[in-house]
Formats: C-alpha cells, sequence, structure tokens
C-alpha cells in the first residue's frame, strides 16, 4: 500500500520543528518512529500534506532521574525503556508498559512520546502515565508549558490538547517514594496485538499501611484513555486488604465504556477490567513492599 | 510530494538515488535497487517478512521512508553470505529445516542476526521474544529456534578464536 502524496520536512531541533509548525499548522503531522504513523498513511486513514521527521533532533533521547523526577525524553524508543536498568530497578510499571508495546522490532523506533501524542485509547503508556500521575511538557512559540497527563489526553479518540504549533519533548513522572510501586497488565490475543483490555495501577502507602495515593489507568475499553477516577478515590486512606481490592475492581470495570468487536463482547472486556485491576492492585502492592517499588527480575 | 536526493551505505556498498517523499524504505530496496532478497509481507507492520537492519536496529522497513534513510547504514539479508560462505544464520537455517515456504526467512534471520550481536548467547525464552515480531506460518517455530541456537553456538566459537588471551571464554 503506498501513501498519498506529502512534502517531507526535516527537523534538526525543537524550535525549528515548532517553526514548521507554525508554518504548516494543521496540514503538518510530527513524524516520529512512525509505527503507528506509517501504517496509518498506507491505510490512507491520515493525510497530511506535510511530514516534519524529528529523529534527527539531538536531545530527545535520554532516561533521567533528576530532583525527585524521572524524566523521559519523547523521542525515547520503547526498546531503551524496555533495556534501561533504572527502569528495572526504579520504575518496573514502566517495563511493564514498554515490553509489551506491539513487537520487539517495532520498538526499536516507537516512541514514548508518540505512544502518547498518537492519543489511541489502545496504546499501552497513556494508562500508566494516567496511574503515575506524570506530566507531559510541550513546546510551542511562546515557550513551554507543563501538562498534567489526566488534562492531556480528551474524551474524543485520537485527541489531546497539545495545539497544532506544539510539540510534546519530555514526559515526567515522580520519582517513587517508599512504600510506592505499580503494575500494568494488558491481556492481548498474540504478541503485537492491541489490548483486549489493560489496566495500569500505580500506589503510595503510609507507615501505617494505608493508602495515600492510587492511580489507576485502562487500556482499549474506551474512545479515550480512561482514569479511573472512582477506584482511585475508594482506596484512599485505607488500608488495601482483599475487600478494598475488589471494591476498587469493580469500580474500574463501571468506568470502562468497551464495545464489542474482535476482540470480544463489550461485557467480557469489562469483567477483564475487574480482573486486571485485582492483579495490577496487588502485583502493585507487592512491588510497594519493597524499598524503592522496584524489583530485581 | 517532495522529491529527495539520498545516499545509504547497503551491506557495504553505497548507493544513492532520487527518492518521493511517500517511498517506503523497503519498496526503495525491492524495487529500485533491485535486492530483492527482503520480502513484503503483510503491509500492516504485524509480519516482519521486511526486516533489515537500519544502524544496527531490526526494522520493518515498510514503515520507514527511504528518505528517512539518507546517511544509515543498512544490512538485508543479501549481506549475509561473505564470500560464498553462508552466514552461521544461514548455515543454521539450512541445518535445521527452520523453513518451509521461507517466506519469513530474510526477516526472521535479520532479527536473529540483531539479537546474537546483542545477546551472544540467549535462551530458548529470549529467542522466542526476539522472533515475536516476526511471523512464521509453516514452522511453528521450533525449527526456527533451533537454528538460531546453532547459529549462537557458532558465532560463539568463531568469536572466541581472537580473544584467546585475557578473559574471554565461556
Amino acid at each position: 500500500m503506498i501513501p498519498g502524496s506529502f512534502d517531507y520536512l526535516v527537523a534538526g531541533s525543537v524550535p525549528e520543528a515548532v517553526a514548521l509548525l507554525e508554518q504548516h499548522g494543521d496540514d503538518a503531522k510530527i513524524l516520529a518512529g512512525g509505527q503507528s504513523l506509517i501504517p496509518l498513511l498506507r491505510f490512507r486513514l491520515a493525510a497530511p500534506s506535510v511530514l516534519i521527521d524529528i529523529n534527527r533532533v539531538p536531545d530527545l533521547e535520554y532516561i533521567q532521574e533528576t530532583d525527585g523526577t524521572l524524566h523521559i525524553g519523547a523521542l525515547t524508543r520503547e526498546a531503551e525503556l524496555d533495556a534501561s536498568d533504572l527502569i528495572r530497578n526504579r520504575y518496573p510499571i514502566l517495563r511493564d508498559t514498554a515490553s509489551v508495546v506491539a513487537d520487539p522490532v517495532v520498538r526499536n523506533w516507537a516512541t514514548v512520546g508518540g505512544n502518547l501524542a498518537h492519543a489511541d485509547p489502545a496504546n499501552d503508556h497513556p494508562a500508566t502515565m494516567l496511574a503515575l500521575g506524570a506530566q507531559v511538557v510541550a513546546v510551542g512559540p511562546g515557550g513551554q508549558r507543563v501538562i498534567p497527563i489526566a488534562e492531556f489526553f480528551t474524551d474524543s479518540t485520537f485527541e489531546t490538547t497539545l495545539r497544532p504549533n506544539e510539540i510534546l519533548t519530555e514526559i515526567r513522572i515522580p520519582a517513587p517514594t517508599a512504600h510506592s510501586g505499580g503494575a500494568y497488565f494488558k491481556l492481548e490475543r498474540k504478541v503485537g496485538d492491541y489490548a483486549i483490555a489493560g489496566v495500569a495501577a500505580y500506589i503510595t502507602l503510609d507507615d501505617n499501611g494505608n493508602l495515600t495515593y492510587a492511580g489507576i489507568g485502562l487500556t482499549n475499553v474506551g474512545p479515550a484513555p480512561i482514569k479511573a477516577r472512582d477506584a482511585e478515590q475508594a482506596l484512599l486512606g485505607k488500608p488495601l486488604d482483599d475487600a478494598a481490592i475488589h471494591h476498587a475492581a469493580a469500580l474500574a470495570a463501571a468506568a470502562a465504556k468497551p464495545t464489542s468487536d474482535l476482540r470480544g463482547p463489550a461485557e467480557y472486556k469489562r469483567d477483564m477490567v475487574r480482573t486486571l485491576t485485582v492483579r495490577a492492585l496487588r502485583k502493585a502492592q507487592a512491588r510497594a513492599a519493597g524499598a524503592t517499588g522496584g524489583e530485581q527480575s | 510530494m517532495s522529491t529527495h536526493h539520498i545516499r545509504a551505505t547497503i551491506n557495504g556498498t553505497s548507493y544513492e538515488g532520487d527518492v518521493d517523499s511517500r517511498l517506503l524504505l523497503v519498496h526503495w530496496i525491492r524495487d529500485v535497487l533491485r535486492l530483492t532478497g527482503t520480502h513484503i509481507g503483510c503491509d500492516t507492520t504485524s509480519c516482519g517478512a521486511c526486516t533489515i537492519l537500519v544502524d544496527g536496529k531490526a526494522t520493518k522497513s515498510c514503515t520507514m521512508f527511504a528518505v528517512q534513510a539518507d546517511g544509515r547504514d543498512i544490512m538485508t539479508v543479501e549481506g549475509l553470505e561473505q564470500n560464498g560462505k553462508l552466514h552461521p544464520l544461514q548455515e543454521g537455517f539450512h541445518e535445521k529445516h527452520a523453513l518451509q515456504c521461507g517466506y519469513c526467512t530474510p526477516g526472521m534471520m535479520m532479527t536473529s542476526l540483531a539479537l546474537l550481536r546483542r545477546n551472544p548467547n540467549p535462551t530458548e525464552q529470549e529467542i522466542r521474544v526476539a522472533i515475536s515480531g516476526n511471523l512464521c506460518r509453516c514452522t511453528g517455530y521450533v525449527n526456527i529456534v533451533k537454528a538460531v541456537q546453532y547459529a549462537a553456538e557458532k558465532m560463539r566459537e568463531s568469536a572466541e578464536v581472537p580473544v584467546s588471551a585475557g578473559e574471554g571464554g565461556e
């Protein structure tokens, strides 16, 4: 299949990419890893007249923890996240996620920033970033702004609150504190497929074992990535016992808005959200029992 | 539509030419340069038949534009054989009967090569994960895994020769 015609432009820096976006506006799309965009172009489901390639922008690929925050450059490849010792030891929920995005060959080019900016509810990072309470950095002509991830996605598929002249440059995640941990569970028919359903959970407990933070994000069970707010709220201030886990799982399932398709009937997907939420919370709890929320595996 | 003059090294040889922006890398390699060892399978970034190495990274060449390869170092299946001698992976696929129709084989070998360069002694599970983006509808993968193990052993043996001094060894 042959994509439609477009002009190909290379941005050598973030300001250059922003200038090109300014110039071409809605007609332009950023080409990062291209592992979602190029298939869409081939199917002619998208037909931008200009592609702005940012793969040659230096310094957009990094994974660094500084001042209590993990900084991930938007162009960081999934394979790098998957292979990072820092991620393995300190942010296993991110490794859970990166290691199930598409397949290993796709992950060599697919980027974390693209996984978010594409805002496909079937993508895996949105749920995890919602659970983690991440922020994204957007750079536009007027400088940069920091957007909480929950305000980055809208209720519509493939839509974010990025402006047409803004580019996502970084993802920021709070570093794990004591007694915190998270996990991502994806149910998929086969490697490379989108999730039938996916659930990310991240928790922080106080010294008495009561929850001070709970984040739950859902993959591919609605038109947009879903933050299961009721489930999160229900968990706060209490110990994470079986009753609390099952109550939250039921609320997360209620927050899902799945549709019936080849991956299964809506009812089944909703029930999988419940099951996966139980598993994600239990794993998050086990990881939180470690000193840093990390684990050696 | 923009046209671009690009230059890339493929299997050690420098190629250049004018390409339309929308030309996929796999089409440049196959249709323009006539290196037809790289296959096109699904055209949906699923099957991995078109896998090549771009700057050493296993890459689905149907999911990159030719213009993006400008200045990059590419290796296709044609680059495996050296001076009429099969690469250990090719030898392994032959010895272990790791193909039936052979359609997935070029991509399967390129993905495996990237794995073995990164991890010379992979476990069966690591091999299975590494090739999970390459689909084979004939073999059931059992013999492909054996072929990669065969190649891994061969490549470790030949790599050990120059490392006789110092640490090295198993």
